[in-house]
Protein backbone atom coordinates (compact mmCIF):
# COMPACT_ATOMS: atom_id res chain seq x y z
CA UNK A 1 0.00 0.00 0.00
CA UNK A 2 1.76 3.51 -0.66
CA UNK A 3 1.35 6.67 1.24
CA UNK A 4 -0.60 9.41 -0.11
CA UNK A 5 1.72 12.92 1.57
CA UNK A 6 -0.82 15.20 1.11
CA UNK A 7 0.70 18.40 0.22
CA UNK A 8 1.25 20.29 3.85
CA UNK A 9 -0.43 23.76 4.21
CA UNK A 10 2.65 26.01 4.55
CA UNK A 11 2.68 27.62 8.44
CA UNK A 12 2.49 31.36 7.99
CA UNK A 13 1.75 33.96 10.42
CA UNK A 14 0.69 33.35 14.40
CA UNK A 15 0.18 29.68 15.42
CA UNK A 16 -3.81 29.56 17.03
CA UNK A 17 -3.61 25.98 17.79
CA UNK A 18 -3.38 26.55 21.48
CA UNK A 19 -6.16 29.43 21.50
CA UNK A 20 -8.83 26.76 22.65
CA UNK A 21 -6.88 25.64 25.30
CA UNK A 22 -5.56 29.18 27.06
CA UNK A 23 -9.58 30.02 27.02
CA UNK A 24 -10.22 26.72 28.87
CA UNK A 25 -7.48 27.52 31.47
CA UNK A 26 -8.60 31.24 31.88
CA UNK A 27 -12.07 30.18 32.98
CA UNK A 28 -10.39 28.33 35.33
CA UNK A 29 -7.65 30.99 36.82
CA UNK A 30 -7.87 34.65 37.36
CA UNK A 31 -8.44 35.14 33.38
CA UNK A 32 -5.65 35.18 31.10
CA UNK A 33 -2.42 36.61 31.76
CA UNK A 34 -1.96 40.49 30.48
CA UNK A 35 0.40 41.68 27.95
CA UNK A 36 2.34 44.88 28.50
CA UNK A 37 0.57 47.79 27.13
CA UNK A 38 1.59 51.14 26.48
CA UNK A 39 -1.03 53.00 27.81
CA UNK A 40 0.20 56.09 26.19
CA UNK A 41 0.17 59.70 24.76
CA UNK A 42 1.74 59.72 21.36
CA UNK A 43 1.04 62.59 19.09
CA UNK A 44 1.88 64.26 15.21
CA UNK A 45 2.05 67.20 13.40
CA UNK A 46 3.02 68.51 9.71
CA UNK A 47 4.81 72.05 10.37
CA UNK A 48 6.08 74.45 7.78
CA UNK A 49 5.49 75.39 4.24
CA UNK A 50 3.03 77.82 3.42
CA UNK A 51 3.81 81.58 4.72
CA UNK A 52 5.78 79.95 7.45
CA UNK A 53 9.19 80.41 5.36
CA UNK A 54 10.29 77.11 6.43
CA UNK A 55 10.52 73.94 5.20
CA UNK A 56 7.77 71.57 5.83
CA UNK A 57 8.13 68.67 7.78
CA UNK A 58 6.50 66.34 10.43
CA UNK A 59 6.82 66.46 13.81
CA UNK A 60 5.98 63.32 16.30
CA UNK A 61 6.11 62.78 20.20
CA UNK A 62 5.76 60.40 22.83
CA UNK A 63 5.63 59.82 26.53
CA UNK A 64 7.74 56.98 28.01
CA UNK A 65 5.59 55.05 30.25
CA UNK A 66 4.90 51.67 29.87
CA UNK A 67 2.35 49.85 31.81
CA UNK A 68 0.80 46.54 33.01
CA UNK A 69 -2.57 46.91 34.45
CA UNK A 70 -1.73 49.69 37.41
CA UNK A 71 1.67 49.40 37.56
CA UNK A 72 4.23 51.01 36.41
CA UNK A 73 6.68 48.46 34.02
CA UNK A 74 9.21 50.71 32.21
CA UNK A 75 9.48 54.31 33.25
CA UNK A 76 11.73 55.10 30.13
CA UNK A 77 10.63 53.16 27.06
CA UNK A 78 10.82 54.45 23.36
CA UNK A 79 7.77 54.67 21.40
CA UNK A 80 8.79 56.39 18.50
CA UNK A 81 9.82 53.62 16.46
CA UNK A 82 12.33 53.92 12.83
CA UNK A 83 11.11 52.34 9.91
CA UNK A 84 13.36 54.17 6.96
CA UNK A 85 15.40 57.15 7.56
CA UNK A 86 12.85 59.40 6.91
CA UNK A 87 10.08 57.52 8.09
CA UNK A 88 9.06 56.79 11.69
CA UNK A 89 5.80 55.63 13.89
CA UNK A 90 4.78 56.17 17.22
CA UNK A 91 3.23 53.01 18.98
CA UNK A 92 0.41 52.67 21.49
CA UNK A 93 -1.18 49.34 22.52
CA UNK A 94 0.52 46.06 23.36
CA UNK A 95 4.07 47.12 23.39
CA UNK A 96 5.37 43.65 21.86
CA UNK A 97 2.93 44.10 19.21
CA UNK A 98 3.99 47.80 18.14
CA UNK A 99 7.76 46.87 18.81
CA UNK A 100 7.02 43.56 15.89
CA UNK A 101 4.72 45.11 13.72
CA UNK A 102 7.64 48.07 13.22
CA UNK A 103 10.45 45.80 12.64
CA UNK A 104 8.74 43.38 10.19
CA UNK A 105 7.84 46.24 7.96
CA UNK A 106 10.80 48.38 8.59
CA UNK A 107 12.52 45.23 7.14
CA UNK A 108 9.91 44.83 4.22
CA UNK A 109 10.49 48.83 3.75
CA UNK A 110 14.06 48.43 3.33
CA UNK A 111 13.34 44.94 0.62
CA UNK A 112 11.14 46.89 -1.20
CA UNK A 113 13.78 50.59 -1.16
CA UNK A 114 15.91 47.76 -2.55
CA UNK A 115 13.61 46.66 -5.41
CA UNK A 116 12.79 49.31 -6.30
CA UNK A 117 15.94 51.18 -6.24
CA UNK A 118 14.43 54.41 -4.35
CA UNK A 119 13.72 55.33 -1.17
CA UNK A 120 9.63 54.09 -0.07
CA UNK A 121 7.34 56.36 0.61
CA UNK A 122 4.68 57.22 3.71
CA UNK A 123 1.77 55.87 2.04
CA UNK A 124 3.81 52.31 1.06
CA UNK A 125 4.53 52.33 4.81
CA UNK A 126 0.64 53.53 5.61
CA UNK A 127 -0.81 50.34 3.62
CA UNK A 128 1.64 47.77 4.36
CA UNK A 129 0.68 48.66 8.17
CA UNK A 130 -2.00 48.70 7.68
CA UNK A 131 -2.71 45.34 5.33
CA UNK A 132 -1.18 43.69 8.23
CA UNK A 133 -2.95 44.78 10.97
CA UNK A 134 -6.35 44.60 8.83
CA UNK A 135 -5.21 40.73 8.46
CA UNK A 136 -5.38 39.84 12.37
CA UNK A 137 -8.88 41.87 12.68
CA UNK A 138 -7.50 43.74 15.82
CA UNK A 139 -6.01 41.44 17.84
CA UNK A 140 -2.88 42.80 16.67
CA UNK A 141 -3.07 45.55 19.48
CA UNK A 142 -1.24 48.31 17.49
CA UNK A 143 -2.27 52.18 17.40
CA UNK A 144 0.22 53.93 15.31
CA UNK A 145 1.09 57.26 14.50
CA UNK A 146 3.18 57.43 11.34
CA UNK A 147 5.06 60.40 9.54
CA UNK A 148 7.87 60.87 6.88
CA UNK A 149 9.09 62.90 4.25
CA UNK A 150 8.94 61.44 0.77
CA UNK A 151 9.97 62.80 -3.07
CA UNK A 152 5.81 63.55 -2.90
CA UNK A 153 6.24 65.92 0.49
CA UNK A 154 5.71 65.39 4.14
CA UNK A 155 2.97 62.80 5.69
CA UNK A 156 1.20 62.10 9.01
CA UNK A 157 -1.00 59.17 9.42
CA UNK A 158 -2.85 57.25 12.01
CA UNK A 159 -3.35 53.31 12.12
CA UNK A 160 -5.79 51.62 14.03
CA UNK A 161 -5.21 47.92 15.37
CA UNK A 162 -8.27 47.17 12.94
CA UNK A 163 -6.58 48.55 9.65
CA UNK A 164 -8.26 51.89 9.34
CA UNK A 165 -6.10 55.02 8.92
CA UNK A 166 -6.87 58.36 8.59
CA UNK A 167 -4.33 61.22 7.27
CA UNK A 168 -4.80 64.82 9.05
CA UNK A 169 -2.34 67.62 9.72
CA UNK A 170 -2.34 66.72 13.20
CA UNK A 171 -3.17 63.73 15.50
CA UNK A 172 -3.25 62.11 18.94
CA UNK A 173 -3.45 58.35 20.02
CA UNK A 174 -3.27 56.12 22.95
CA UNK A 175 -5.08 57.05 26.79
CA UNK A 176 -3.71 60.11 26.32
CA UNK A 177 -5.22 61.11 23.38
CA UNK A 178 -7.89 63.21 24.25
CA UNK A 179 -5.28 65.39 26.58
CA UNK A 180 -3.15 65.58 23.80
CA UNK A 181 -5.51 67.01 21.55
CA UNK A 182 -7.54 69.09 23.83
CA UNK A 183 -3.86 71.46 23.36
CA UNK A 184 -3.86 70.78 19.64
CA UNK A 185 -7.23 71.66 19.40
CA UNK A 186 -6.66 74.95 20.78
CA UNK A 187 -3.02 75.95 19.69
CA UNK A 188 -2.59 74.09 16.60
CA UNK A 189 -2.71 76.22 13.27
CA UNK A 190 -1.31 75.25 9.74
CA UNK A 191 2.25 76.63 8.50
CA UNK A 192 3.61 76.51 12.20
CA UNK A 193 7.78 77.27 12.36
CA UNK A 194 9.73 74.51 13.33
CA UNK A 195 10.38 75.38 16.92
CA UNK A 196 6.86 76.27 17.61
CA UNK A 197 5.94 72.63 16.24
CA UNK A 198 8.24 70.89 18.19
CA UNK A 199 6.86 73.01 21.52
CA UNK A 200 3.29 72.25 20.52
CA UNK A 201 4.00 68.86 20.47
CA UNK A 202 5.74 68.62 23.65
CA UNK A 203 2.82 70.37 25.07
CA UNK A 204 0.82 68.33 24.30
CA UNK A 205 3.02 65.40 25.36
CA UNK A 206 3.04 67.15 28.26
CA UNK A 207 -0.75 67.43 28.88
CA UNK A 208 -1.12 63.52 28.29
CA UNK A 209 1.82 62.63 30.70
CA UNK A 210 0.30 64.76 33.83
CA UNK A 211 -3.63 64.39 33.18
CA UNK A 212 -3.43 60.66 32.05
CA UNK A 213 -2.90 57.88 34.30
CA UNK A 214 -1.91 55.79 31.37
CA UNK A 215 1.06 58.00 30.22
CA UNK A 216 4.26 59.36 32.32
CA UNK A 217 7.51 60.15 32.89
CA UNK A 218 9.50 62.04 29.68
CA UNK A 219 8.74 63.69 26.23
CA UNK A 220 10.85 62.06 23.25
CA UNK A 221 10.29 64.10 20.34
CA UNK A 222 11.22 63.32 16.93
CA UNK A 223 11.20 66.30 13.79
CA UNK A 224 11.76 64.71 10.27
CA UNK A 225 12.07 66.92 7.13
CA UNK A 226 13.68 66.88 3.46
CA UNK A 227 17.03 67.82 5.44
CA UNK A 228 16.82 64.51 7.36
CA UNK A 229 15.41 63.22 11.06
CA UNK A 230 16.23 64.12 13.92
CA UNK A 231 15.13 62.27 16.91
CA UNK A 232 15.37 64.31 20.61
CA UNK A 233 15.11 61.16 22.98
CA UNK A 234 14.64 62.35 26.46
CA UNK A 235 13.86 66.15 25.16
CA UNK A 236 12.06 67.16 28.55
CA UNK A 237 12.44 65.18 31.54
CA UNK A 238 9.86 66.73 34.15
CA UNK A 239 9.89 64.00 35.90
CA UNK A 240 12.82 63.04 37.82
CA UNK A 241 12.67 61.00 40.94
CA UNK A 242 14.00 63.06 44.35
CA UNK A 243 16.37 61.64 46.79
CA UNK A 244 15.28 59.06 49.41
CA UNK A 245 15.46 60.47 53.01
CA UNK A 246 16.48 57.11 54.46
CA UNK A 247 19.67 54.68 53.35
CA UNK A 248 18.40 50.89 52.84
CA UNK A 249 21.74 49.48 52.68
CA UNK A 250 21.66 46.12 54.76
CA UNK A 251 24.29 45.02 56.73
CA UNK A 252 26.50 42.22 55.79
CA UNK A 253 24.67 38.80 57.32
CA UNK A 254 20.95 40.35 57.28
CA UNK A 255 19.73 37.26 54.64
CA UNK A 256 19.48 33.91 56.54
CA UNK A 257 20.82 30.47 55.25
CA UNK A 258 19.87 27.07 55.87
CA UNK A 259 22.84 25.19 55.21
CA UNK A 260 26.94 26.36 54.89
CA UNK A 261 28.77 24.43 52.68
CA UNK A 262 32.85 25.49 51.51
CA UNK A 263 34.39 23.59 48.76
CA UNK A 264 37.79 24.27 47.70
CA UNK A 265 37.85 25.09 43.50
CA UNK A 266 41.91 24.56 43.79
CA UNK A 267 42.84 21.08 42.63
CA UNK A 268 46.27 19.95 43.42
CA UNK A 269 48.24 17.26 41.94
CA UNK A 270 51.87 16.77 42.53
CA UNK A 271 53.22 16.15 38.58
CA UNK A 272 56.54 14.62 38.15
CA UNK A 273 59.15 15.43 36.21
CA UNK A 274 60.52 12.88 33.74
CA UNK A 275 62.18 12.82 30.33
CA UNK A 276 60.30 9.93 29.34
CA UNK A 277 58.12 7.32 30.18
CA UNK A 278 59.47 5.29 32.72
CA UNK A 279 62.69 6.24 32.31
CA UNK A 280 65.45 5.88 34.87
CA UNK A 281 66.83 9.37 35.90
CA UNK A 282 69.29 9.97 38.37
CA UNK A 283 67.04 11.06 42.09
CA UNK A 284 64.04 10.06 40.07
CA UNK A 285 62.17 6.85 41.95
CA UNK A 286 60.36 5.41 38.01
CA UNK A 287 56.76 4.91 38.41
CA UNK A 288 56.01 1.34 38.11
CA UNK A 289 52.92 0.95 35.72
CA UNK A 290 50.95 -2.48 36.59
CA UNK A 291 50.56 -4.42 33.29
CA UNK A 292 47.39 -5.01 31.70
CA UNK A 293 46.27 -2.24 33.96
CA UNK A 294 43.56 0.44 32.39
CA UNK A 295 40.58 -0.39 29.87
CA UNK A 296 40.39 -3.41 27.79
CA UNK A 297 43.49 -4.93 30.36
CA UNK A 298 43.25 -8.40 32.08
CA UNK A 299 42.84 -6.84 35.50
CA UNK A 300 40.42 -3.67 34.77
CA UNK A 301 37.61 -5.49 33.06
CA UNK A 302 35.53 -8.36 32.48
CA UNK A 303 35.47 -9.48 29.07
CA UNK A 304 33.13 -11.61 27.46
CA UNK A 305 34.19 -15.54 26.87
CA UNK B 1 -12.32 15.79 29.86
CA UNK B 2 -14.06 18.82 30.30
CA UNK B 3 -12.66 20.41 27.25
CA UNK B 4 -14.47 18.02 24.85
CA UNK B 5 -17.21 17.99 26.56
CA UNK B 6 -17.86 21.24 25.38
CA UNK B 7 -18.99 22.18 21.88
CA UNK B 8 -16.13 23.70 20.11
CA UNK B 9 -18.29 26.63 18.57
CA UNK B 10 -19.26 27.95 22.69
CA UNK B 11 -15.80 28.68 22.91
CA UNK B 12 -15.28 31.03 20.68
CA UNK B 13 -18.77 32.57 20.91
CA UNK B 14 -18.48 35.73 23.26
CA UNK B 15 -22.50 36.01 23.52
CA UNK B 16 -23.70 32.65 24.47
CA UNK B 17 -24.47 33.64 27.59
CA UNK B 18 -27.25 36.39 28.26
CA UNK B 19 -25.81 39.47 29.66
CA UNK B 20 -27.42 41.34 32.80
CA UNK B 21 -27.36 45.03 32.75
CA UNK B 22 -27.31 46.28 36.67
CA UNK B 23 -26.30 49.38 37.92
CA UNK B 24 -23.16 49.33 40.15
CA UNK B 25 -23.43 51.78 42.91
CA UNK B 26 -19.72 51.47 43.60
CA UNK B 27 -16.97 52.80 42.11
CA UNK B 28 -12.57 52.50 43.02
CA UNK B 29 -10.75 55.69 43.89
CA UNK B 30 -7.21 54.61 43.94
CA UNK B 31 -4.57 56.39 46.51
CA UNK B 32 -3.16 54.59 49.38
CA UNK B 33 -2.93 55.04 53.03
CA UNK B 34 -0.59 53.88 55.95
CA UNK B 35 -0.21 54.14 59.47
CA UNK B 36 2.66 53.00 61.96
CA UNK B 37 2.62 53.32 65.67
CA UNK B 38 5.34 54.59 67.40
CA UNK B 39 6.39 54.15 71.70
CA UNK B 40 4.36 57.72 72.13
CA UNK B 41 3.06 58.89 68.80
CA UNK B 42 1.03 57.74 66.23
CA UNK B 43 1.73 58.65 62.12
CA UNK B 44 -1.06 58.23 60.03
CA UNK B 45 -0.74 59.04 56.06
CA UNK B 46 -2.30 59.27 53.07
CA UNK B 47 -1.54 60.50 49.22
CA UNK B 48 -4.10 63.19 48.36
CA UNK B 49 -5.24 61.99 44.21
CA UNK B 50 -8.25 60.93 43.66
CA UNK B 51 -8.47 59.39 40.17
CA UNK B 52 -11.16 56.92 38.06
CA UNK B 53 -9.56 54.65 35.69
CA UNK B 54 -6.93 56.56 34.08
CA UNK B 55 -8.94 60.12 34.70
CA UNK B 56 -7.62 62.39 38.01
CA UNK B 57 -10.90 63.41 39.72
CA UNK B 58 -9.06 66.05 41.73
CA UNK B 59 -5.23 66.16 43.01
CA UNK B 60 -6.42 66.97 46.30
CA UNK B 61 -8.71 65.14 48.09
CA UNK B 62 -8.44 64.40 51.85
CA UNK B 63 -8.15 60.33 53.29
CA UNK B 64 -6.96 61.55 56.59
CA UNK B 65 -9.09 63.09 58.87
CA UNK B 66 -8.72 64.09 62.32
CA UNK B 67 -11.24 62.68 64.80
CA UNK B 68 -10.48 63.43 68.56
CA UNK B 69 -7.76 65.01 69.91
CA UNK B 70 -5.95 61.32 70.27
CA UNK B 71 -7.78 59.49 67.45
CA UNK B 72 -7.08 60.17 63.42
CA UNK B 73 -9.04 58.02 60.62
CA UNK B 74 -7.34 57.20 57.20
CA UNK B 75 -10.05 56.03 54.63
CA UNK B 76 -9.23 54.52 51.31
CA UNK B 77 -11.80 52.82 48.58
CA UNK B 78 -14.25 54.37 47.57
CA UNK B 79 -14.31 58.04 47.75
CA UNK B 80 -17.84 58.83 48.58
CA UNK B 81 -18.48 56.15 50.80
CA UNK B 82 -15.54 57.31 52.37
CA UNK B 83 -16.56 60.61 52.76
CA UNK B 84 -19.79 59.78 53.74
CA UNK B 85 -18.31 57.46 56.57
CA UNK B 86 -16.38 59.72 58.59
CA UNK B 87 -19.26 62.42 58.35
CA UNK B 88 -21.21 59.66 59.92
CA UNK B 89 -18.40 58.71 62.43
CA UNK B 90 -17.72 62.44 63.33
CA UNK B 91 -21.61 62.67 64.45
CA UNK B 92 -21.82 59.97 66.60
CA UNK B 93 -18.14 60.91 68.27
CA UNK B 94 -19.78 64.26 68.72
CA UNK B 95 -23.04 62.99 70.43
CA UNK B 96 -20.77 60.97 72.65
CA UNK B 97 -18.95 63.97 73.58
CA UNK B 98 -22.42 65.80 74.65
CA UNK B 99 -23.61 62.66 76.34
CA UNK B 100 -20.54 62.20 78.71
CA UNK B 101 -18.30 65.32 78.40
CA UNK B 102 -15.38 63.57 77.64
CA UNK B 103 -13.84 62.42 74.01
CA UNK B 104 -13.82 58.91 73.23
CA UNK B 105 -11.26 56.61 74.05
CA UNK B 106 -9.37 54.99 70.90
CA UNK B 107 -10.09 51.80 71.02
CA UNK B 108 -13.69 52.42 71.72
CA UNK B 109 -13.58 54.67 68.04
CA UNK B 110 -12.20 51.36 67.01
CA UNK B 111 -15.14 49.08 68.47
CA UNK B 112 -17.74 51.95 67.03
CA UNK B 113 -16.21 51.97 63.46
CA UNK B 114 -16.39 47.86 63.58
CA UNK B 115 -20.13 47.88 64.59
CA UNK B 116 -20.87 51.04 61.63
CA UNK B 117 -19.44 48.95 59.16
CA UNK B 118 -20.74 45.24 60.17
CA UNK B 119 -24.35 47.85 60.28
CA UNK B 120 -24.08 47.65 56.00
CA UNK B 121 -22.82 44.14 55.69
CA UNK B 122 -24.92 43.58 53.13
CA UNK B 123 -24.32 46.71 51.51
CA UNK B 124 -21.44 47.77 52.81
CA UNK B 125 -18.98 50.98 52.68
CA UNK B 126 -16.37 49.89 50.20
CA UNK B 127 -13.85 51.87 52.33
CA UNK B 128 -10.70 50.38 53.99
CA UNK B 129 -9.68 51.98 57.17
CA UNK B 130 -7.12 52.41 59.03
CA UNK B 131 -7.10 54.16 62.66
CA UNK B 132 -4.47 55.72 64.48
CA UNK B 133 -3.75 57.47 67.55
CA UNK B 134 -3.06 56.89 70.97
CA UNK B 135 -4.07 54.79 73.57
CA UNK B 136 -5.51 55.42 76.76
CA UNK B 137 -2.28 54.35 78.52
CA UNK B 138 -0.22 56.82 76.30
CA UNK B 139 1.06 54.28 73.69
CA UNK B 140 0.69 54.65 69.99
CA UNK B 141 -1.55 52.57 68.30
CA UNK B 142 -2.94 51.29 64.83
CA UNK B 143 -5.86 49.65 64.06
CA UNK B 144 -6.89 48.54 60.43
CA UNK B 145 -10.16 47.35 59.38
CA UNK B 146 -11.94 45.60 56.19
CA UNK B 147 -14.70 47.06 54.67
CA UNK B 148 -17.11 44.86 56.83
CA UNK B 149 -15.82 45.35 60.02
CA UNK B 150 -12.81 42.82 61.35
CA UNK B 151 -10.32 44.61 62.43
CA UNK B 152 -7.06 44.44 64.55
CA UNK B 153 -4.04 46.21 66.25
CA UNK B 154 -1.25 46.63 64.21
CA UNK B 155 2.38 48.14 64.69
CA UNK B 156 1.69 48.77 60.88
CA UNK B 157 -0.70 48.77 58.09
CA UNK B 158 -0.73 50.14 54.46
CA UNK B 159 -4.00 49.79 52.68
CA UNK B 160 -5.22 50.68 49.20
CA UNK B 161 -4.04 50.60 45.46
CA UNK B 162 -0.24 50.21 46.68
CA UNK B 163 -1.43 47.90 49.20
CA UNK B 164 1.06 44.96 47.40
CA UNK B 165 3.79 47.29 46.95
CA UNK B 166 4.23 48.92 50.77
CA UNK B 167 3.09 46.34 52.75
CA UNK B 168 6.16 44.20 52.14
CA UNK B 169 8.66 47.43 52.78
CA UNK B 170 6.83 47.97 55.93
CA UNK B 171 6.95 44.01 57.35
CA UNK B 172 11.15 44.79 56.09
CA UNK B 173 11.61 47.70 57.50
CA UNK B 174 9.45 47.97 60.75
CA UNK B 175 8.93 44.47 61.94
CA UNK B 176 12.30 43.22 60.62
CA UNK B 177 11.12 40.34 57.91
CA UNK B 178 14.08 38.61 56.19
CA UNK B 179 16.31 40.37 58.40
CA UNK B 180 18.86 38.34 60.57
CA UNK B 181 19.49 40.47 63.77
CA UNK B 182 22.78 41.60 64.21
CA UNK B 183 24.94 39.10 66.95
CA UNK B 184 24.29 40.31 70.23
CA UNK B 185 21.46 42.46 69.92
CA UNK B 186 18.93 42.90 71.87
CA UNK B 187 15.33 41.24 71.37
CA UNK B 188 13.18 43.01 68.74
CA UNK B 189 9.74 44.49 69.89
CA UNK B 190 7.95 46.18 67.46
CA UNK B 191 6.13 49.95 67.48
CA UNK B 192 9.47 51.09 69.09
CA UNK B 193 11.06 52.74 66.18
CA UNK B 194 11.87 56.52 66.44
CA UNK B 195 9.59 59.23 64.84
CA UNK B 196 12.56 60.50 62.71
CA UNK B 197 12.92 57.09 61.19
CA UNK B 198 9.32 56.31 61.00
CA UNK B 199 9.02 59.94 59.19
CA UNK B 200 11.49 58.24 56.85
CA UNK B 201 9.78 55.73 56.19
CA UNK B 202 6.74 57.01 55.24
CA UNK B 203 7.86 59.51 52.90
CA UNK B 204 10.09 56.77 50.75
CA UNK B 205 6.72 54.48 51.00
CA UNK B 206 4.98 56.67 48.73
CA UNK B 207 7.92 58.51 46.43
CA UNK B 208 8.26 54.34 45.96
CA UNK B 209 4.80 53.85 45.15
CA UNK B 210 4.32 57.26 43.26
CA UNK B 211 7.25 56.20 40.91
CA UNK B 212 5.38 52.42 40.11
CA UNK B 213 2.07 52.95 40.49
CA UNK B 214 -0.10 55.03 38.57
CA UNK B 215 -2.95 55.83 40.65
CA UNK B 216 -0.57 57.06 43.35
CA UNK B 217 0.82 60.93 43.40
CA UNK B 218 0.43 64.70 43.75
CA UNK B 219 0.27 64.98 47.66
CA UNK B 220 1.19 63.36 50.58
CA UNK B 221 -0.61 64.33 54.02
CA UNK B 222 0.78 62.82 57.30
CA UNK B 223 -0.48 63.42 60.86
CA UNK B 224 1.52 62.84 63.61
CA UNK B 225 -0.17 62.26 66.71
CA UNK B 226 1.95 62.76 70.29
CA UNK B 227 1.20 61.19 73.71
CA UNK B 228 0.76 64.12 76.36
CA UNK B 229 4.24 63.76 77.97
CA UNK B 230 6.15 64.02 74.78
CA UNK B 231 7.75 66.89 73.37
CA UNK B 232 7.13 68.33 70.38
CA UNK B 233 10.61 69.85 69.90
CA UNK B 234 11.96 66.76 68.26
CA UNK B 235 9.57 67.03 65.48
CA UNK B 236 10.50 70.56 64.70
CA UNK B 237 13.49 69.60 64.48
CA UNK B 238 13.01 66.92 61.76
CA UNK B 239 14.87 67.75 58.27
CA UNK B 240 11.85 68.20 56.48
CA UNK B 241 11.71 67.00 52.84
CA UNK B 242 11.76 69.29 49.36
CA UNK B 243 8.48 71.16 49.65
CA UNK B 244 7.52 69.75 52.91
CA UNK B 245 5.64 72.32 55.28
CA UNK B 246 4.24 71.25 59.10
CA UNK B 247 1.76 72.85 61.45
CA UNK B 248 -0.31 72.13 64.41
CA UNK B 249 -3.85 70.54 64.39
CA UNK B 250 -5.82 72.23 66.60
CA UNK B 251 -7.47 69.98 68.98
CA UNK B 252 -10.80 68.95 68.79
CA UNK B 253 -12.02 69.08 72.36
CA UNK B 254 -10.04 70.66 75.60
CA UNK B 255 -6.80 70.15 74.65
CA UNK B 256 -3.70 70.85 76.26
CA UNK B 257 -3.03 66.86 76.12
CA UNK B 258 -2.20 64.70 73.36
CA UNK B 259 -0.78 66.93 70.52
CA UNK B 260 -2.17 66.34 66.64
CA UNK B 261 0.39 67.90 63.63
CA UNK B 262 0.39 67.64 59.81
CA UNK B 263 3.45 67.41 57.72
CA UNK B 264 2.41 67.86 54.37
CA UNK B 265 4.63 68.17 51.11
CA UNK B 266 4.37 67.52 47.05
CA UNK B 267 4.55 64.08 45.26
CA UNK B 268 5.16 63.52 41.66
CA UNK B 269 2.23 64.57 39.58
CA UNK B 270 2.78 61.99 36.54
Amino acid sequence: MTVQIQPQEEAVGFDFSNYARNQFLGQHMNGLPKATSTGTTIVGLKFGGGDSGEEEGVCLGADTRATAGDIVADKNCEKIHYLTPMIRCCGAGTAADTEFVTNLISSNLELHALSQGRPVRVVTAMTMLKQYLFRYQGHVGAHLVLGGVDSTGSHLFTIHAHGSTDKLPYVTMGSGSLAAMAVFESAYKPYLKREEAVALVARAIRAGIFNDLGSGSNVDVSIITKAGCETLRNYEMPNERGVKSRNYKFRRGTTAWVKENIRSLIVKEDVKITSGAGKEQPGIEPHPVPVGAGPGGEEGMDVDS
Amino acid sequence: MTLLAQSPMSLHDTYAAPVEHRFNPYSENGGTILAIAGADFSVIAGDTRQSEGYSIQTRYARKVFQLTDNAVLATNGFAADGKNFVRRLKQSLEWYQHNHHKQMGLKAIARLIQTMLYGRRFFPYYVYNILGGIEEDGSGAVYSFDPVGSYEREACRAAGAAQALVQPFLDNQIYFKNQQPEPGAEPFVPGRLPLSTVLGLVVDSFTSATERHIEVGDGIEIFIVMAKGRSPESLLDEKLGEGMTIEEVPPVGEGGEERTFLLSGPLKRD
